[in-house]
């Protein structure tokens, strides 16, 4: 069945909603609005106001709420609109949700889905085009998903919820009107990345809006008889270490592709695995394809210019490649 | 502020005034004895004494039902110990050790317990807002009849997460005790010097919720505010703010010279000291003798000690557990 990245993200949370009275959802414009990327559009007619909860703007507030509600037994999904916003609320995602655990013992789980989205493309400027993954992939205590598939827009919801830790999910806003065909099973183990192509000279590692730009550059460079194996990252905390080193032990090359800014970015931290982990088995030195470090620019050739392309991402698989 | 000011409370019944003055006492000798230790440097870290302020927790906690939600500060002893948490297992926690009521991982500022619904132990100034109006939503949608106490200081109510809070909680009516400890300094900074309105019922008010002020260096006028404030939480369903007008005898930390307040206004507050003053009007009422009081006393630092040796013979959590409770174990399921 062909479905867009929207419609699998709605049957998931409309799925989670039917199968578990504990499961509500809050933000921004989530009912009456339908959401603000139409995700939710007619649950408040179909689950009631109870359930479809409609916020004020208190990111910090509905967030810490969220963090109770699942202390106190519920399941709630938190939706905060961008993660531009989710500063706002990262006080109560750092130092509530992802310590609550550790700091008392063990006694308290949050068991709380908070959803995202997240990234550029769209000339919405610097404010709406953050991507900062990596700064939640940095706290202990949280899982961070990043689905870049309609499989993944459809199957991550259920194991997420059923994580007693709290879970954040980042959504790329570019995906939203992706389509494809649903897998027949879409089932997701939100503990392992994903090979989203395999290959056999190089791994390039990427994941949400990027992912499929990745593809779309080894499909070009596979033209050209360059076979580029392509790994989704999927889960960006705990990192999937052994699948990320078995790749570079297969290709002895590697590029990784992150929309973060390159100082301080997830894909750093992609690197600094793969050297840890397999530096004697890379032939070539490790690449990245980053965004440029400035705020994302409204004027859409700027825009393009600051973001990984594909372009940019075959001349990286070409330099580690020497060819 | 007269040490002669009579209670706005209904006289209390006298078994009770004697439990009241008894968790005063406990409250007091444990965190004396914690701010000796300090000093032998058994307990490290930031350890935030509550005394002077003692009527607060007391008089508020023996108003709750055992099955409330209490969510408190990081000048949360008190809290803890009344809600139950035994004093070996707090005592332990503030030692570090694996017995401790957090196994040694939080330290004073973050007692919690889960049995007793007591959820810490926060040390993000009015982080526990957002919290208490969630655990408040959630027995609202599971149809539990149950108030949620938030316990926080004057000072919280500058930040962001106090009116966002305030806003849902009574948006939503959700039954929340919102119950502000006013010591009247935010660490160093007067109230006055950090608030346009010193007024906080009626910067309270403005979220269109019933505000309840009351004397807290007087237990018995605490007890009777908290117990009419829960009570109409429990029956309208809606927020309700309180706020205990107290003090802090003692510095904000162990690490504060005390350069912001005269040592005069410290001591005139002493004259209230909640102790002293419920004792001094039990003795006046022919309620208590000074040997019974010195024989409560008494009892009271047979508890402490026998804490203290506890937490002293407790055992250290071995390093190879350090990584454990980041996650839930593996295979725990929601």
């Amino acid at each position: 069945m062909k479905m867009s990245y929207r419609e699998a993200m709605r049957a998931a949370l409309h799925e989670a909603l039917e199968r578990d009275p504990r499961v509500f959802l809050m933000g921004e414009d989530v009912g009456r609005y339908g959401g603000t990327y139409a995700v939710s559009r007619g649950f408040l007619e179909e689950f009631g106001p109870e359930r479809i909860r409609d916020t004020p703007l208190s990111e910090l507030g509905f967030v810490g709420a969220g963090v109770g509600a699942a202390l106190g037994g519920m399941r709630p999904i938190v939706e905060v609109m961008t993660v531009n916003f989710s500063l706002l609320a990262l006080d109560q995602i750092v130092n509530s949700a992802a310590l609550l655990r550790h700091m008392s013992g063990g006694q308290l789980s949050v068991p709380l889905v908070v959803r995202m989205a997240t990234g550029a493309g769209r000339q919405l400027a610097a404010q709406h085009s953050h991507s900062l993954e990596n700064w939640y992939a940095h706290i202990p205590g949280i899982r961070v998903l990043a689905p870049a598939t309609i499989g993944d827009a459809r199957g991550m919801l259920r194991p997420a919820l059923a994580d007693p830790d709290p879970v954040v999910i980042f959504e790329h806003a570019q995906l939203y009107n992706l389509e494809a065909e649903l897998p027949d099973d879409w089932r997701c183990d939100i503990a392992r990345a994903a090979i989203r192509r395999a290959g056999a000279q190089v791994s390039v590692f990427a994941w949400a809006g990027c992912l499929s730009k990745a593809l779309q550059a080894a499909d070009e460079l596979a033209a050209e008889g360059v076979d580029v194996e392509v790994v989704d990252l999927r889960v960006l905390r705990p990192l999937d270490a052994e699948t990320i080193a078995a790749s570079v032990r297969k290709t002895h090359r590697a590029v990784v592709v992150d929309e973060c800014w390159k100082s301080g970015s997830l894909a750093a931290e992609v690197v600094a695995r793969i050297v840890e982990d397999c530096f004697y088995e890379l032939d070539a030195p490790v690449a990245r394809v980053c965004s440029e470090e400035v705020p994302i620019p409204y004027a859409r050739h700027l825009e393009e210019a600051a973001l990984p392309q594909v372009s940019k991402i075959v001349a990286a698989v070409r330099s580690v490649l020497n060819v | 502020m007269s040490a002669k000011r009579k209670s706005a409370a209904p006289s209390l019944d006298k078994a009770l005034a004697l439990r009241l003055l008894k968790d005063m006492l406990r409250i007091r000798r444990m965190e004396e004895k914690c701010a000796e230790l300090y000093g032998e440097g058994e307990i490290r870290g930031f350890l935030h004494l509550y005394i002077g302020e003692e009527a607060c927790a007391t008089g508020a906690v023996h108003a709750l039902d055992a099955e409330d939600n209490v969510v408190a500060t990081y000048r949360e002893h008190g809290h803890a110990l009344l809600r139950g948490v035994p004093m070996k297992a707090i005592m332990a926690e503030m030692f570090g050790k694996v017995s401790g009521c957090s196994r040694g991982r939080g330290g004073s500022m973050h007692l919690f317990d889960a049995t007793r619904r007591f959820y810490g132990g926060n040390a993000i100034v009015a982080g526990g807002l957002p919290l208490a109006a969630g655990l408040a939503l959630a027995d609202k949608m599971q149809g539990i009849k149950r108030v949620s106490v938030c316990f926080f200081g004057e000072g919280a109510m500058a930040e962001g997460a106090f009116h966002e809070a305030m806003n849902l909680a009574a948006l939503w009516q959700l039954p929340v005790l919102f119950c502000c400890e006013n010591n009247l300094y935010a660490m160093g900074t007067a109230l006055a010097r950090s608030e346009s309105q010193v007024d906080l019922c009626v910067k309270a008010a403005s979220y269109d919720m019933a505000t309840f002020r009351a004397d807290g260096m007087d237990v018995g006028e605490v007890f009777a505010a908290t117990a009419k404030a829960a009570q109409q939480v429990r029956d309208g369903g809606a927020p309700v703010f309180l706020e205990l007008q107290t003090y802090r005898f003692r510095a904000h930390s162990m690490f504060d010279p005390e350069l912001y307040r005269d040592k005069a206004e410290v001591e005139k507050w002493k004259e209230r000291g909640p102790i002293h003053s419920l004792s001094a009007r039990l003795k006046a009422a022919r309620q208590l003798t000074e040997k019974q009081f010195l024989a409560l006393d008494a009892e009271v630092g047979v508890e402490v000690d026998e804490a203290v040796a506890f937490a002293a013979a407790a055992d250290r959590e071995p390093v190879s557990a350090l990584l454990e409770d980041v996650y839930s174990p593996p295979g725990a399921g929601a």
